[in-house]
């Protein structure tokens, strides 16, 4: 009776083997020049967008909690990740320099030429306190997830204990997204200000090491990264913990009187995609090569919902694949290549357009298709939703109606 | 006889508007009681202090031999402690199956952490199993119970009460909907049940609550009113007067 998990979700095998696939064909493509080192690197960003997706589809699709300003953690983990990367390379910079001065140079007079060379463009000469870890990586990669995740907790748990939930909960993530952006925007916040942090591709010590390698790297560990995401969430929801945040969705005020702490278990949730997002943004800044303050615009965090809504929630693969499909398909929208239409009267230019085209796409999508693409695989596998023309599912009235089931 | 809840001298009022009088109620701990009372009475408010949805503005709530009292505690630690309370609507989680349902239900630690790392062991099964047949859902268990009927979505919840093995139960209705068969197999399920627990059904239904066979409360403008057997309260003229004179 007892069919083991595997066996019972196919969907992880699937979408492992993929991903293996994918990253071989990649690899294979990457190596022969059949695809450029800049597709190489939106297809690795691309993964760190599926890895954030995925997380938003536990925290939203599952939970129930609308986030939309979990692009914030995004920004932070890339933030953290920039600090050293800009650190390190221009620490090279300015030894290299001051040796040309015949002595060897002291650590203060190091430490000045760094401060001088990244906040120069800010005036300011002085290394702001907050970058007093920026020297050591392992620090830094520790602040990747510790910064975003007490965010989370402390955010978290203020709007929690509150009750706050629904459109009001969302609103307040907004706030937090919005807030932090317009902080970073100052220039004395110390992060450089609306310029922010650039030249994140080049990977201290590995000058030899072309960019053509160093995509095909960040794309290996954007991949394993998406693929060991995917296993743990997988295993999460799998089990009575997927089954309480679902109930949690469902109806909150019953989980609370079967004894289980609603609160916490959202804040739990909060704080653990929070920092799976922040890897993620720690992966993808790199091969952006530049993070500034308008990448934590309340906009992105609207466009992770968007991709997570017309993947299909409630399923981990369904968000990947609306990551994937929407980020790509802007890419090449947005990118100029998307053949214009003339109308005679006008013409319509995607670049201009696109926005529109995915409005539509998502009104459509909640509208008419709510599981979204991945409602596509049930359809597949035969699990259409009942078509009875509105006669009850079962014996009784209260009994699950048409309607219900169709949602 | 020693009780297992005290409810004192409670007050509360919603904007001016006194929902609870000076209200004081005790149960022992293997006993079953129905509470009735017209419409505004204050049968609601009283079990949403006792699950600690509402606070009262006075008075005291106390539950077990250590009297722990229930104010400071949260809705979660209450119902940790041993207090179920079943809505007069079915509320299961109609998206998940009778064995999830349960599963969620069942006595372990509610931790998210234990949660995490919970997994269904042969005797968890068993308990389920057992649960659902005692309800008559055992052959469900697959099934998700939205797909179930409104008798059988009620008997769910009930089970769901069972597996949480709490001290007392607060039951809202429960006959609400049901089927004259269904009611019957609901009554010897809840006289089975305060055998050992305490259980407090609040129902307007008289034939049913003549069918429990129980000490009632009579309820009435968020005060006691009357309490004995159906028989003595019924007799009651003030009773009589508010509440059964009406229809």
């Amino acid at each position: 009776m007892q069919k083991s998990y595997l066996m019972r979700t196919p969907s992880l095998l699937i979408f492992l083997a993929t991903l293996a696939l994918f990253t071989v064909f990649v690899t294979v493509a990457a190596d022969m020049g059949w695809m450029s080192t800049s597709f190489v690197k939106t297809l690795g960003k691309t993964l760190c967008l599926c890895l954030a997706a995925v997380a938003m589809d536990l925290v939203w699709g599952y939970a129930g909690i609308l986030s939309l300003g979990h692009m914030a953690f995004f920004a932070i983990g890339g933030y953290m990740i920039g600090m050293w990367l800009m650190y390190a390379r221009t620490e090279e910079i300015v030894v290299a320099s001051l040796m040309n001065g015949g002595l060897p140079a002291t650590p203060q007079e190091v430490q000045q030429g760094i401060a001088t060379q990244i906040f120069g463009v800010v005036g300011a000469s002085d290394l702001p306190t907050i970058w007093g870890f920026a020297h050591s990586l392992p620090l830094q990669l520790l602040l990747v997830v510790a910064l975003p995740g007490l965010l989370a907790l402390i955010f978290g748990w203020l709007a929690f204990r509150s009750r706050v939930t629904g459109v009001y909960l969302s609103i307040l993530t907004q706030a937090m997204t919005l807030a932090l952006s317009l902080y970073l925007f100052q220039n004395d916040s110390g992060l450089r200000g609306n310029n922010g942090l650039s030249g994140l591709q080049n990977l201290p010590g590995l000058d030899a090491v072309g960019q053509d390698r160093l995509s095909v790297w960040f794309f290996w560990a954007s991949a394993g990264a998406l693929g060991l995401t995917y296993l743990l969430l997988a295993w999460v929801v799998s089990g009575k913990f997927g089954s309480v945040i679902r109930a949690i969705r469902d109806d909150e005020a019953r989980v609370r009187f079967l004894g289980y702490s609603v609160e916490t278990y959202k804040l739990f949730v909060f704080t653990l995609t929070a920092v799976i997002v922040a890897i993620a943004g720690a992966l993808y800044y790199p091969q952006a090569g530049i993070i500034n303050p308008a990448e934590l615009a309340p906009i992105a965090s609207i466009y992770l919902a968007v991709w997570v809504a017309i993947g299909g929630r409630g399923r981990l693969y369904g968000a990947v694949i609306g990551a994937a499909v929407v980020s790509l398909l802007t890419t090449w929208f947005t990118g100029g290549r998307a053949p214009s239409i003339p109308l005679g009267f006008a013409t319509i230019n995607w670049v201009d357009w696109w926005q529109v085209l995915l409005g539509m796409s998502f009104v459509a999508v909640t509208l008419f298709a709510p599981k979204g693409i991945g409602g596509l695989f049930d359809a597949f596998a035969g699990l259409r939703t009942p078509d009875r023309k509105g006669a009850p599912l079962g014996p009784d009235d209260g009994s699950l109606q048409e309607q219900e089931a169709v949602e | 006889m020693s009780s297992i809840l005290e409810v004192s001298g409670v007050s509360v009022s919603f904007d001016g508007f006194r929902a609870i009088n000076n209200l004081s109620f005790t149960i022992g701990p293997a006993e079953l009681r129905a509470i009735i009372g017209p419409n505004g009475a204050g049968k609601s408010t009283f079990m949403d202090i006792v699950t600690g949805k509402t606070r009262p503005n006075s008075g005291t709530v106390t539950f077990g031999e250590r009297s722990v009292s229930l104010l400071k505690l949260s809705e979660a630690q209450i119902a940790r402690i041993g207090v179920g309370r079943k809505f007069q609507r079915p509320t299961v989680f109609e998206d998940q199956t009778v064995t999830e349902n349960l599963t969620l239900a069942l006595k372990a630690g509610r931790g998210p952490w234990r949660v995490l790392a919970w997994r269904a062991k042969a005797a968890d099964r068993a308990r389920v199993q057992a649960l659902a047949e005692q309800v008559g859902l055992g052959d469900h268990l697959a099934r998700k119970s939205g797909e179930l009927s409104h008798g059988q979505k009620q008997w769910l919840e009930i089970a769901m009460l069972l597996a949480q093995e709490p001290r007392l139960l607060l039951v809202d209705e429960p006959a609400a909907g049901m089927t004259l068969a269904e009611r019957e197999r609901t009554t010897a399920l809840l006289v089975d049940i305060a055998r050992s627990r305490a259980v407090v059904v609040v129902e307007h239904d008289m034939d049913f609550v003549r069918r429990l066979n129980c000490r009632v409360t009579v309820l009435h403008e968020g005060a006691v009113l009357a309490e004995g057997s159906l028989d003595h309260v019924t007799k009651n003229q003030d009773v009589i007067d508010v509440y059964l004179g009406r229809g």
